[in-house]
C-alpha cells in the first residue's frame, strides 16, 4: 500500500510538466493556488444574491428544493455540505476517503495520476472534491447537487471527485461549475472518477459557466458493470477561454449502456474541445455519443472516440456543428474502431450554416427571420438533450433559454 | 387580392417560369392545373417569396401593393399562407411548440390538433418522418393557426387516403369560408385561394371559380375549372397548348 502511494507520487512528479494531448497549454505557475481553507457556509441561501444567481444559473438551487443534497466547492476548499435524503450518501473526498479505508481501491484507479500536467498537479495538490454514493438498492428520488465556484481571480482549482453507485442503485447528479462574478481569470482541474456498478444507474448532468479568460481541463473516467447505465449530459453555453475535455465510458460489463450528450456554444475567443469515448470491453455494451454544437465566432472541436473490443457491440457517434457567423469554426473529428468481428459501430457527422429553407418555412409561418432562426437553434440543441429524466430536462430547457440568446 | 404580370423566374440562372399572368380575386377559389414539372409549385413559392426564387421580370401585386421585393415573412404578415408540397423536416422543433409559438399562446394545440386527427403528432418534430397524408394534416394545422387571407395550397389531397380526404377537404372548405357572413353563390366575402391540383378531387369540396394550365413555365389559358378538368382527363394537356399556339 505503502509503495503504492509512493510510486503514484513518483509518477505524478514525472508528469508535472507533461503537455496534455489536446488543447491550449496553460503554465501552472502563473496562477496561485485556491485558497484550501474557506469560512463554512450552513446554508446556501445565506449568500449574496450575485452568488446565488451564478449557482441558480448552473443548475445549482440555493433554498436546495428538489435536491437531496448539496456540497460546495469554493477555490480548493469545501465549504458546504449538506444532505436531505437517506438514500444517498455525500461529503467531501478527504472525509471520505478517511472514514472508508476500502475507498483508496477508488482513488486514482480510472483516472492515471500521470495523464498530464493537469491530473500531476491535482494529484500532488491532494485535491479535495465531491464524494457521492449511492448504497445497494437505494435509489435517491431527487438529484444531488455539486458546485465547484471558483471564488478569486487568477487562481487554480483542483478538485478530486469519486462516485459510486452500488449495485441495483439509481443516482441523478447536477454539477454546476462556474466563477463568481468578476472572477474573469482561473484555471479548473477537476478529476472525476465513477463507478457504476452492476445493473445501476447514473444520470449526471454538468453544466459550465465560466468567463473570458478561464481555461477548463476535466478529466472523467466512467466504469460500468454489468447491466449498468451512465447517462451524461454536458451543457456549455457561455465564453470561456477554453475547455479541453474527453470523458471516457468503459463498459466492462455485459449489456452496459451509456449515453453522452453534449451540447455547447462557442462565443468569440472560446475554444472547446469537446470529445467523448466509449471503450466496448463487454458483449451486447451499447453506446451512443450525441454532440450538438454551435459556433458564434469560437472555434469548436468535437472529438467522438468509439473502440470495439467485444462481440455484440453497438454504437452511434453524430456530431453536428452549427457555424453562425464567418469568424466561427468547426472541426469534427469522429473515430471508429473495431477490434473483434459482430460489432456495429456508425458516425453521423455534418457542419455547416442553418438550412435556409428551415428559416424560410418558419418565416412562412409569419416568424420574424430572428426568430426563425432561434426557434431552430433551440430545436437544434434540444436534440442533444432527449431523452433525459423530465424534471432535469426542464433545467436545462431553461438554461438554454436564458442563456442560449443573450449572444 | 392576387395579382400576377409578366412574371419571369430564375432558380440557379435557370429559367422555370416565363411571362407568367394570373389573378385570383378576392373570395375566389382559383385552380392550377398542368403536367409534372410545369412550374406550378415554383409559381407558388415564388408569389410566397422563397429567395431561391429570383424574379427577373415582371411583378406580384398584392391587395394593390407591390411585394415582388418583399421578404417571406412580410409576405406571410400580410396574408398569405402556403401549404407546401415538401416542406424541410424541422428536425429539434415540435409541432406543438411551433403550433403555440404561431398562435402566440393564444390557441389550445390540442384542441386545434384534435380536429385534423393529429394530437398524436403535436410531440413530433415537424415533418420529420412524416407520412405523405399526415405532412398535408401538419400543414393544415398549421395554416389554420395562421389563419391568411389568400391559401397557396399545393396539391392538398395527394398523398391522403380516400377516408381522409374527407376531413382535409371539410377542414379546407371550413377555412376558406371563415368570415363568410352571408351565405350564396354571388357573395364573395371569405377566404381567397389557389390550389394545386392533379386529380381536382379536393373540388368535391371546395368550389372553384377559374382554372389555369400552366405549361413549360407559361400560363396556357384559363376557363371553367370543372371543363378543364374534363378536358385534361379525356385529352391530357394537348389541347390547351394548341389553344395558346391559336391565339
Ligand atoms: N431549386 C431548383 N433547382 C433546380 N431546378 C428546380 C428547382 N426547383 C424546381 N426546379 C425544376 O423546375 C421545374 C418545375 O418544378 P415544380 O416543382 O414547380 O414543378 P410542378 O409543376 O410543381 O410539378 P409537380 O406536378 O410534379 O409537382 C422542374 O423541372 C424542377 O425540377
Ligand atoms: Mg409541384
Amino acid at each position: 500500500m505503502q509503495t503504492d502511494q509512493v510510486n503514484l507520487k513518483k509518477r505524478a512528479e514525472s508528469a508535472a510538466e507533461k503537455k496534455a494531448a489536446f488543447g491550449e497549454d496553460f503554465k501552472l505557475d502563473r496562477f496561485e493556488e485556491g485558497s484550501r481553507v474557506s469560512k463554512p457556509i450552513e446554508d446556501l441561501q445565506t449568500l449574496d444574491e450575485e452568488s446565488k444567481k451564478t449557482l441558480l444559473q448552473v443548475g445549482v438551487v440555493p433554498s436546495e428544493e428538489g435536491r437531496s443534497g448539496s456540497l460546495l466547492v469554493l477555490d480548493n476548499a469545501v465549504s458546504h455540505s449538506s444532505l436531505r435524503d437517506k438514500n444517498v450518501e455525500l461529503m467531501s473526498t478527504q472525509k471520505a476517503l478517511k472514514k472508508y479505508e476500502w475507498l483508496k481501491e477508488y482513488s486514482w484507479k480510472l483516472v492515471a495520476v500521470d495523464t498530464d500536467k493537469y491530473t500531476a498537479k491535482t494529484y500532488l495538490e491532494n485535491a479535495d472534491g465531491y464524494f457521492i454514493r449511492a448504497p445497494a438498492g437505494k435509489k435517491s428520488s431527487l438529484p444531488v447537487q455539486t458546485c465547484l465556484l471558483l471564488g478569486s481571480n487568477k487562481v487554480f482549482q483542483t478538485v478530486h471527485n469519486i462516485v459510486v453507485v452500488e449495485e441495483g442503485a439509481s443516482l441523478d447528479i447536477i454539477t454546476g461549475c462556474t466563477a463568481k462574478k468578476g472572477v474573469e481569470e482561473g484555471l479548473h482541474l477537476g478529476i472525476s472518477e465513477m463507478y457504476v456498478k452492476k445493473g445501476a444507474t447514473l444520470n449526471f448532468t454538468m453544466i459550465h459557466n465560466w468567463a473570458e479568460q478561464i481555461g477548463v481541463r476535466p478529466r472523467t473516467v466512467v466504469h460500468v458493470e454489468e447491466g449498468g447505465t451512465y447517462v451524461s449530459n454536458y451543457i456549455c453555453l457561455k465564453p470561456v477561454r477554453s475547455v479541453q475535455m474527453y470523458p471516457t465510458v468503459k463498459l466492462e460489463g455485459e449489456g452496459a449502456v451509456t449515453r453522452l450528450n453534449t451540447i455547447a456554444i462557442a462565443h468569440s475567443g472560446s475554444e472547446l474541445d469537446l470529445g467523448s469515448r466509449a471503450i466496448f470491453d463487454a458483449s451486447g455494451t451499447k453506446a451512443e455519443l450525441i454532440s450538438r454544437t454551435i459556433t458564434i465566432g469560437g472555434r469548436i472541436i468535437a472529438r467522438g472516440e468509439m473502440i470495439g473490443n467485444a462481440k455484440g457491440a453497438k454504437g452511434h457517434l453524430e456530431c453536428k456543428g452549427l457555424v453562425l457567423t464567418d469568424k466561427g469554426s468547426q472541426l469534427a473529428i469522429p473515430i471508429l474502431e473495431a477490434n473483434v468481428d459482430d460489432i456495429e459501430l456508425t458516425h453521423e457527422a455534418a457542419v455547416g450554416k442553418i438550412a435556409k429553407d428551415q428559416v424560410e418555412y418558419l418565416m412562412a409561418r409569419g416568424l420574424t427571420e430572428d426568430e426563425a432562426v432561434g426557434m431552430i437553434v433551440r430545436g437544434f440543441l434540444d436534440v442533444g438533450i432527449r431523452g433525459i429524466p423530465e424534471e432535469l430536462r426542464k433545467e436545462i430547457e431553461n438554461t438554454i433559454a436564458q442563456t442560449a440568446f443573450g449572444m | 387580392m392576387l395579382k400576377i404580370e409578366d412574371l419571369t423566374v430564375e432558380v440557379n440562372g435557370k429559367n422555370l417560369l416565363h411571362d407568367v399572368n394570373l389573378e385570383v380575386k378576392k373570395g375566389y377559389t382559383n385552380v392550377l392545373f398542368g403536367p409534372n414539372g410545369a412550374g406550378k409549385s415554383a409559381l407558388m413559392r415564388t408569389i410566397m417569396g422563397f429567395s431561391e426564387y429570383r424574379v427577373v421580370k415582371g411583378r406580384i401585386l398584392f391587395n394593390g401593393e407591390d411585394i415582388t421585393g418583399l421578404s417571406v415573412d412580410e409576405r406571410a404578415r400580410l396574408g398569405l399562407g402556403i401549404m407546401m408540397q415538401r416542406p424541410p423536416d424541422m428536425s429539434g422543433i415540435k409541432l406543438r411548440d411551433l403550433v403555440k409559438v404561431l398562435s402566440k399562446g393564444q390557441r389550445d394545440p390540442e384542441a386545434l390538433a384534435e380536429n385534423l386527427d393529429m394530437k398524436r403528432f403535436l410531440d413530433r418534430d415537424v415533418n420529420v418522418g412524416f407520412s405523405g397524408g399526415e405532412i398535408k394534416r401538419s400543414e393544415l394545422l398549421q395554416l389554420a393557426v395562421q389563419s391568411p387571407s389568400l391559401y397557396l395550397l399545393d396539391e392538398p389531397e395527394s398523398g391522403v387516403d380516400l377516408v381522409s380526404i374527407e376531413q382535409v377537404g371539410m377542414t379546407i372548405k371550413g377555412l376558406l369560408e371563415e368570415g363568410l357572413d352571408c351565405p350564396g353563390e354571388s357573395c364573395k366575402k371569405g377566404k381567397s385561394a389557389l390550389i394545386i391540383t392533379h386529380t381536382g378531387q379536393i373540388l368535391d369540396y371546395v368550389k372553384a371559380d377559374r382554372g389555369f394550365i400552366l405549361c413549360n413555365g407559361t400560363i396556357m389559358c384559363s376557363g371553367n375549372p370543372l371543363k378543364m378538368l374534363e378536358e385534361i382527363k379525356s385529352r391530357g394537356y394537348e389541347e390547351c397548348i394548341k389553344c395558346r399556339l391559336i391565339k
